[in-house]
C-alpha cells in the first residue's frame, strides 16, 4: 500500500462526507458489500425471471403484458442503480442524482419524441392504396 | 461535520445569508466539506474521477436511446423480410441475460475485494467476469452469424438495420469492456493497488454495471416485447 493511496483513504474517511461519486463504496467491511451485491443479484434475477415468465405465459391479461414488462424493466434498472452503482437519495448523492435525472429527461425526449412524431408521420403520409390492392380487397 | 444540505447548497446558503462572515459564530464555523473551496479544498480525485465517468456513462446512455428510438420507429419496416418474431430465440436470450447479470455480480465482488486490498480475489472475480462476458459475446456472435446465414442481414430491411445496430452497439460495448478488463487484470498484477489503478477499477466497475442496465432495456424492448406484440 503506497503513501498516496493511504492518504486518499484517510481523506475519504474523514473529510468528505459531503460528497460521493457513483460506484464508490463507503467505508464498510467486505462482508457488507458482498451481502449488498447478493441482495442486488437476487432481486435482479427475480425481476428478470418474472419478465420472462410473463412474456411466455398467459398469467396476466394479454394486452397488459407490455406495460407489465416495461414496469419490471424499470424496477430492475432501479435495483441495479441502488445495489450495484450505489446511488442513494442521501445529500452526498445530489450531484449524481441530478446528472441521472437530466440524462433520463434527454432519453425520454429522444425516445418518446421520436415514436410520437414518426408515428404521426406514418399515419398522415400513408400512401393511398394502389388499384391492384383495391382489387385484392374487393375479392 | 456533516451538513444537512449538499455541500454546494450549504456553501451557497452561508454566502447568501452572511456574505461577509459577520454573523454569530461565523468565524468558528468550519469550511463546508466537499464544496470545493475553503480549507477542505476541492473534492478528492476519486470523487472527481467517478463523477466524470458517471457523466460519460449518462451520455453513452443518451446515445443508446437514439438507437432504441430508431429500433422502435423501424420495428415494422420489415420490407417483406423476417419480422422480430421470426428472429427471437428465447432460450438464447435467457442464457445471455443470465451470463451478463452474473458477470455484473462478480464484477461487484471483485470491487469489494479491491476495497479489502485483496489482490487474489480481485483478480479471480475479474477473470470470472471476463469469462461470463466472453460467453455472452460468443452467444451473441453465433446469433448474428445464424441470422446472416438465413439471409437476415442488416441490408435486408430497415427493421433488421435497427435491430443489428442496437444489439450490435451493446455487443461492441461489451467487447471493448472485455479488452479493458484484460488490461486491468494485467495492470493490477503488475502495479498493485496504486491510486490510479484504483480509479480505473472504479470506472470499469461503473461501465460494466451500466452495460447490464442497457441490456435490461434491450431484452425487454427488443426480445420480450418483440416476441409477444404482433
Amino acid at each position: 500500500m503506497s503513501d498516496t493511496e493511504h492518504g486518499a483513504d484517510q481523506a475519504y474517511a474523514h473529510g468528505y462526507e459531503g460528497d460521493h461519486a457513483p460506484g464508490v463504496l463507503p467505508e464498510e467491511s467486505a462482508g457488507h458489500w458482498i451481502r449488498n451485491y447478493l441482495i442486488g443479484l437476487v432481486l435482479a434475477a427475480l425481476l428478470t425471471a418474472m419478465s420472462f415468465v410473463l412474456a411466455a405465459t398467459h398469467l396476466v391479461w394479454g394486452p397488459s403484458i407490455p406495460v407489465a414488462l416495461i414496469v419490471l424493466a424499470i424496477a430492475q434498472m432501479g435495483v441495479h442503480l441502488v445495489f450495484f452503482l450505489h446511488i442513494t437519495t442521501g445529500p452526498d448523492n445530489t450531484n449524481n442524482v441530478l446528472a441521472l435525472a437530466f440524462g433520463l429527461l434527454i432519453v425520454f425526449l429522444i425516445v418518446g419524441g421520436s415514436i410520437w412524431i414518426m408515428g404521426h408521420l406514418a399515419e398522415r403520409t400513408m400512401a393511398p392504396p394502389t388499384m391492384s390492392q383495391i382489387m385484392q380487397m374487393q375479392q | 461535520m456533516i451538513p444537512e444540505f449538499p455541500a454546494s447548497v450549504e456553501a451557497l446558503r452561508r454566502r447568501l445569508e452572511d456574505p461577509h462572515a459577520l454573523g454569530h459564530g461565523a468565524h468558528e464555523r468550519k469550511a463546508v466539506p466537499g464544496a470545493g473551496h475553503g480549507e477542505t479544498g476541492p473534492a478528492v480525485k476519486r470523487i472527481i474521477v467517478g463523477y466524470g465517468f458517471w457523466i460519460f456513462l449518462l451520455s453513452d446512455i443518451v446515445m443508446f436511446s437514439c438507437f432504441f428510438a430508431t429500433f422502435a420507429v423501424l420495428r415494422n419496416a420489415t420490407a417483406g423480410g423476417p419480422t422480430i418474431r421470426d428472429i427471437v430465440e428465447p432460450g438464447r436470450v435467457i442464457a445471455e441475460t443470465t451470463f451478463l447479470l452474473l458477470s455484473s455480480f462478480t464484477c461487484g465482488l471483485s470491487f469489494a475485494a479491491t476495497y479489502a486490498r485483496n489482490k487474489m480475489w480481485t483478480q479471480i472475480f475479474l477473470v470470472v467476469t471476463g469469462l461470463l462476458g466472453a460467453a455472452f459475446i460468443v452467444l451473441e456472435a453465433t446469433e448474428f452469424a445464424g441470422l446472416a446465414a438465413e439471409g437476415a442481414t442488416p441490408q435486408r430491411s430497415a427493421f433488421l438495420t435497427g435491430f443489428f445496430s442496437l444489439v450490435g452497439l451493446h455487443g461492441l460495448h461489451v467487447s471493448v469492456g472485455l479488452l479493458w478488463l484484460g488490461t486491468m487484470v494485467a495492470q493490477v498484477q503488475a502495479k498493485g493497488f496504486q491510486e490510479t489503478i484504483f480509479h480505473r477499477l472504479l470506472c470499469f466497475n461503473l461501465f460494466w454495471h451500466a452495460l447490464d442496465i442497457v441490456w435490461v432495456a434491450i431484452f425487454t424492448i427488443v426480445y420480450l416485447l418483440g416476441a409477444i406484440v404482433p
